[in-house]
């Protein structure tokens, strides 16, 4: 491990990535991402082996990740909302091929050209397939500095591991801040182990394919649901949460990214109140926690709901607790970033008017 | 008697499923026999497009990669980067160069990716049932231009690989048919330079192929080959478009 | 000096052949018919005039242009 130093959010991602033995970025230049773009360029150009191209789209890039891909390497490519659904169609191919691959969304205000500053308005499309086809992808959701390096490093190891895209789902507040991050060990791509599936050359051993076509419906079938058992799989072996003071907690704030930010500060002023509130905060929003939640219907009888959208998680937890207790929802969209103190109040009017104060 | 022409290596067993007559055949098996002729078999990748190719890692026996539609220069770009001395093509047709993929070919051409490219332009989206292609003919008939293309509403056909000259990237374009065995011979000769461009490092390279389509033309195989010689190549006149090889001296410059 | 022709004969796959007949469009010779067979794909194959062929001006020369032009590779093409 190297010591901690102070970075800048977009900067962490771009770092951890060639650590991670990335090599290859492929990108477009879009606000508020384009420092993770322009580090790509600079990181990978002092390696003897880094490939960099902007290039003349996002749809692209994508697929220029989806041809590294194919040859067995890390790939990376980063965008923001609107950029990211021009991604879509790659984003399936890449799902139905089974390629790994990392895709970092920093989101932005929207729908449409909408604005720069931080939103979470793409859960539904990061955590819904997004692109055509039955598919999934692995949604990581950093909340901390220290998360966007670690969490990256960990998107391209599910990737490989499971041969799926992985999208990291930041916004521009996170893509901004600026937090001490201690890093891992680099990685040298050449370490990494071989895969089993790469196009580089029918040398010694019979020529391969990689498609997504398989105009057989039975044979379609098949495909679909073999990729359904992996994220069967998935969703067993890598749901992860942060619990931040739940352990005595009636109400449970629920929120990830920079909402989860501001909700540790509304909190911190709520416990200084004396009110049990606590945060559940997905790590993982694909797959999304829905056993860490349940498990905490012990204790808690409501849960609120906090996202910088209007309303889009809020459906995840609804599908969890399949009414078992009260849910209610907070969100600010459009790029907006409440404080502490306003979530702090909407703490404070749930709490006392279910009557949590009085309850034992 | 000894067997002066059969099957390429670099082609699989498995009859072709294409229509009779259809270019896409002629073209698979050229393209076979210049990788057989370069001994780059273990080391070529292809990428197929969308349309009647899609299919076409059926027949080449190296490695392939689909691509979205018109996307096959990107993901070639990819694969390229990722493996400079492998041996890297697409095969695409005219809707996936030059409508749908145009921005992704001017670009790769642009960059000079060393990538070769074969471009089927048979005038017609075939898969999809004889649509109107941007390579489609001023009053050819296809199903969404009815009474033929109208330059109003239409526009004129589109000179994909003139465009492409343009651009400081490429270094060898050449547009050839497989109208007639001389122009097939041509055809092969020109496939096989633009593998031995991508081999020297020279840059992009592409060969558009005037390629006929029997079935959407409505016309025998016969009658539609016979329509490239007489109506389509006046469009798309056969030439070298650009040969930047010659000055290096890695290979001779085309006449 | 006499030039000697060379001579050479042709396989036509007729299962792989689908009746587009190109090769029968350009054979110098004459030496490529229609057969009055069906495939098994439903088409009439092109195939190798043995009648035609007995006659010394339509000698094929193993010249491969109908290979050259058939989109099956349903013909081999051996020659002197």
């Amino acid at each position: 491990m190297s010591e901690k130093r102070l970075a800048r959010g977009s900067h962490v991602i771009g770092e951890a990535a060639i650590r991670a033995g990335c090599r290859f970025y492929f990108g477009y230049p879009i606000t508020p991402q384009n420092e993770l773009t322009e580090y790509m360029a600079s990181g990978l150009a002092a390696l003897p082996n880094g490939v960099f191209i902007q290039a003349e789209s996002e749809l692209a890039a994508v697929n220029m990740v989806l041809g590294v891909s194919m040859t067995g390497k890390r790939v990376m490519t980063s965008s923001s909302s609107p950029g990211i659904s021009l991604k879509q169609e790659g984003i399936s191919y890449l799902a139905g091929q089974e390629l790994p691959a990392v895709i970092v969304n920093t989101m932005r205000g929207g729908p449409g050209l909408g604005n720069i500053a931080p939103s979470q308005g793409d859960y539904f499309q990061a955590t819904r397939g997004g692109g055509h086809g039955d598919y999934r992808t692995i949604v990581l959701a950093p909340g901390t500095g220290q998360e966007l390096a670690d969490l990256t490093r960990l998107a391209f190891e599910y990737a490989d591991r499971y041969r799926i895209p992985v999208i990291i789902l930041a916004d521009g507040m996170m893509g901004q801040m600026m937090e001490p991050v201690e890093f891992p060990d680099p990685i040298d791509p050449a370490f990494l182990p071989q895969k089993s599936f790469v196009l580089d050359g029918a040398k010694g051993r019979p020529s391969r394919i990689i498609k997504s076509l398989l105009l057989d419906p039975p044979t379609m079938e098949e495909h679909n649901w073999k990729l359904y058992r992996k994220h069967q799989m998935i969703e067993e072996e890598i749901p992860e949460v942060e619990q931040y003071v739940t352990d005595d907690a009636r109400l449970v704030v629920i929120a990830y990214g920079t909402a989860s930010r501001i909700a540790k500060g509304a909190i911190k002023r709520a416990r200084e109140m004396g009110l049990k509130v606590g945060l559940l905060r997905p790590k993982t929003l694909w797959p999304f926690p829905k056993k860490q939640i349940v498990e905490m219907t012990g204790m808690v009888s409501d849960f609120l709901v906090f996202e910088m959208s209007t309303g889009q998680m809020l459906e995840d937890v609804k599908l969890s607790l399949e009414g078992r207790r009260r849910i209610h929802f907070y969100g600010r969209p459009g790029g907006v970033i409440p404080t502490p103190d306003e979530i702090a109040k909407i703490i404070t009017n749930i709490y006392f008017k279910q009557g949590l104060e009085t309850e034992e | 008697m000894r067997k002066v022409f059969g099957r390429p290596e670099s082609l699989k067993d498995a009859p072709f499923h294409y229509c009779p007559g259809c270019g896409h055949s002629i073209i698979h098996r050229l393209v076979a026999e210049c990788i057989d002729e370069l001994q780059i078999r273990e080391k070529t990748i292809g990428i197929p497009p969308a349309g009647c190719a899609v299919l076409a890692y059926n027949y080449f026996d190296v490695d392939m990669g689909e691509a979205p539609h018109g996307r096959a220069v990107a993901v070639a770009t990819g694969v390229k980067r990722a493996l400079p001395d492998r041996v890297v093509f697409t095969y695409q047709g005219d809707g996936d160069i030059a409508a749908i993929g145009t921005a992704e070919t001017i670009h790769a051409a642009n960059r000079g990716e060393k990538i070769t490219v074969i471009f089927v332009n048979n005038g017609v989206y075939g898969m999809t049932g004889g649509q109107m292609a941007p390579t489609t003919i001023l009053g050819q008939n296809s199903t969404t231009t009815p009474g033929g293309r109208n330059p109003d509403r239409d526009g004129l056909p589109i000179d994909l690989s003139e465009m492409l000259a343009i651009t400081n990237g490429s270094a060898y374009i050449e547009r050839t048919s497989v109208d007639s065995p001389k122009n097939i011979n041509r055809s092969k000769k020109a496939i096989k330079k633009a593998f031995r461009v991508q081999m020297e490092g020279l840059g992009f390279a592409l060969v558009e192929i005037l390629s006929p389509c029997p079935t959407n033309l409505k016309m025998s195989p016969v009658e539609a080959s016979s329509w490239i010689d007489s109506t389509v190549k006046k469009y798309f006149p056969l030439r070298v478009i650009k040969d930047e090889t010659g000055k290096s001296g890695a290979l001779p410059r085309s006449e | 000096m006499a030039s000697k022709q060379k001579k050479g004969f042709i396989k036509i796959d007729e299962e792989l052949c689908k009746g587009c007949y190109l090769c029968q469009s350009v054979c110098p010779m004459n030496l490529i018919s229609v057969s009055e067979k069906l495939n098994q794909k439903g088409y009439h194959p092109a195939a190798y005039d043995e009648e035609n062929m007995k006659l010394a001006e339509h000698q094929c020369k193993g010249c491969a242009l109908c290979a050259i032009v058939c989109p099956d590779i349903a013909i081999e093409v051996y020659c002197e």
